[in-house]
């Protein structure tokens, strides 16, 4: 038998569990090759995920700890990775496309002066090389991309790869000698989380409802709200409303905010600017109620009603609350 | 404090963007070109710092002639000079070697910052903070929504998915600025008069030391496959509201299975 070759996939860990985009990457990873994970942390905390590795797939994880990991920006996960790369014959080393993944790869493809490809939307394996495809412009186009240097490092976005990879029951484990440069490494003096909600993720919920500029004022988005959450939905706004100051900024879809792929978009009081459409327009199906018959968001919606949002969608979410009764 | 600014010239995001069938690279002849306005707010933050701190503002681009009319847009905004990274030799050049031209670049000016936008409009790769600072051999801090300077330090909030932090690292260091950071200023009459006369020093790739053979597409790190226009999205229904149009999606929605 011989032996396929190792992809090596970063681990995204908060906790003492494995995030979802692991799970997707070491899915990934197995179209390619053998998945192997790299796990960074505080020392005595890595061996814990070993086993929920490979439930996910992983055949190989290497444990990659040190001190003061939790209080260094980055530059450890990119020497755990380089290091991993040196120590096996890794043929692709794939990475969340989040602003941190990003940044390890840069960092990490220069080091290993290879080709990268960010923010791909799906990877396979094309007559014995990696392909990977990326959404540009919001989605207008795709394109495939081939690296031709070095080992290839891809970061994948979130909830593009679908299917999991088989589970390994017992996963070899190697630790690896974890150095890394502190002039480089800026220092975390305190982290501020996130304040998460009760709603879905924007970026990987199934369903999106919107609000725009015709919603008119931080208050009227309850209106908002209110048919997201009869619908189990996350909440959108366009870039008008949240420059408006109606809706907080993390919530902003578009060319600059969240891209978002949903089963379903509603779209309330949104006119459709090109710049909100680069955001949502890969959505499967896409409802807009506006005002303005001519609004551009019509042209893409599968169904547009043209009418006062303020009736339509309670009277909307009234309707999905009657169903579920 | 000499802050050096990377600023890039895209297609307006208020326009249809293209690619060119074929090689799928940007069609500059598509849409407006204009500076990325995630870049003026990296010029707004070096010009605060330089007003706080003393020193002066260089811009520094890789683009083909036009890109010339994004470094007048940031120095009609009160940067003091600029630099433009042009060769033909570069088109086509892929993140890996557009980092080592601009690192070469960066080189030269021997700032005590280095100031990124956080992701370009066009590429969102939002790789090319790190990748110079991995050639410079300094930190890098991404995402940043404020940043102050103290001395030799610099101590920054950055804000990415899942939460933010305060951290601090040593000068010269590159950060790359959050859109969230503020808004940039508007060029004034006085500001847009005097770009015209502020130095822009053309640097090519063999002034920067860069073998002019083993540039632009043909030898980038990655070759397109590929590519495919995704068909347009034709409209659906529209209907205009008759008093029952919230009853009307939720049996569009049922008949679709989608509740």
């Amino acid at each position: 038998m011989t032996e396929s070759p190792e992809i090596l996939v970063l681990v995204e860990h908060s906790n003492g569990a494995i995030k979802k985009i692991t799970s997707e990457l070491l899915a990934a990873a197995t179209r390619l090759g053998s998945p192997s994970a790299v796990v960074v942390g505080a020392p005595g905390t890595t061996g814990a995920l070993v086993e929920q590795l490979g439930m996910a797939g992983a055949s190989r994880v290497y444990l990659a700890e040190a001190a003061d990991v939790a209080q260094s920006l980055l530059t450890p996960q990119v020497a755990a990775l380089h290091t991993a790369a040196a120590k096996s014959a890794a043929t692709a080393i794939l990475i969340a496309a989040t602003f941190d993944g990003r940044e390890i790869a840069g960092r990490l493809a220069v080091r290993l002066d290879s080709g990268l490809i960010a923010d791909a939307v799906d990877i396979a394996l094309v007559d014995g090389g990696i392909v990977a495809t990326q959404s540009v412009f919001g989605g207008a186009y795709t394109t495939k991309y081939r690296i031709t240097r070095g080992i290839p490092v891809i970061s994948v976005r979130g909830n593009s790869i679908d299917g999991s990879a088989p589970a390994i029951d017992q996963p070899e484990v190697i630790e690896l000698d974890l150095t890394f440069d502190p002039a480089i490494t800026p220092t975390v003096v305190e982290w501020l989380p996130e304040e998460t909600g009760d709603r879905p993720d924007l970026a990987g919920a199934s369903t999106v409802v919107s609000g725009g500029r015709g919603v008119g004022s931080s208050e009227n988005f309850t209106v908002v709200e209110n048919l997201a959450d009869a619908m189990g939905a996350a909440v959108g706004a366009s870039r008008a409303a949240v420059d408006s100051g109606y809706y907080p900024h993390q919530f902003q879809v578009g060319q600059t905010g969240t891209t978002v792929s949903p089963q379903l978009y509603i779209a309330l009081g949104i006119s459709g600017a090109i710049q909100h459409r680069a955001g949502m327009q890969s959505s499967k199906m896409i409802v807009a109620v506006n005002k303005d018959e001519e609004a551009p968001i019509f042209e893409i919606a599968d169904y547009g009603v043209v009418g006062d949002l303020f009736s339509v969608a309670p009277q909307l979410t009234a309707a999905l609350s009657t169903r579920r009764g | 404090m000499n802050i050096a600014v990377l600023v890039k010239q895209v297609p307006d995001t208020y326009t249809e963007r293209k690619l060119n069938e074929g090689d799928w690279t940007l069609d500059r002849s598509a849409s407006e070109a204009v500076i990325d306005e995630i870049d003026t707010k990296g010029v707004e933050i070096a010009l605060q710092l330089t007003q706080t701190h003393g020193g002066e503002v260089t811009l520094v681009t890789m683009g083909p002639d036009r890109a010339t009319e994004a470094l007048r847009k940031g120095l009609a905004m009160g940067a003091h000079r600029a630099v433009h990274v042009l060769d033909d030799a570069f088109a086509g050049s892929d993140a890996l070697q557009t980092s080592a031209a601009l690192a070469a670049a960066l080189r030269t000016l021997d700032s005590d910052l280095v100031v990124t936008g956080n992701e370009a409009t066009d590429g969102r790769t939002a790789s090319m903070p790190a990748m110079l600072a991995e050639r410079l051999g300094l930190p890098a801090v991404t995402s940043v929504v404020s940043i102050e300077v103290d001395g030799g330090t610099l101590r920054a909030e950055r804000v990415v998915q899942g939460g933010s932090a305060r951290v601090t690292c040593r000068l010269p260091a590159v950060i790359s600025v959050n859109e969230k950071i503020g808004e940039p200023r508007y060029p004034n009459f006085k500001g847009i008069m005097a770009a015209k006369k502020k130095p822009v020093t053309i640097v090519t790739a063999i002034d920067l030391g860069l073998d002019p053979a083993g540039l632009g597409l043909a030898h980038a790190s990655s070759q397109v496959v590929s590519g495919a226009v995704r068909p347009s999205k034709t409209a659906g229904i529209k209907v205009a509201d008759d008093g029952a149009g919230g009853a009307s999606i939720a049996e569009f929605l049922v008949a679709q299975r989608l509740i």
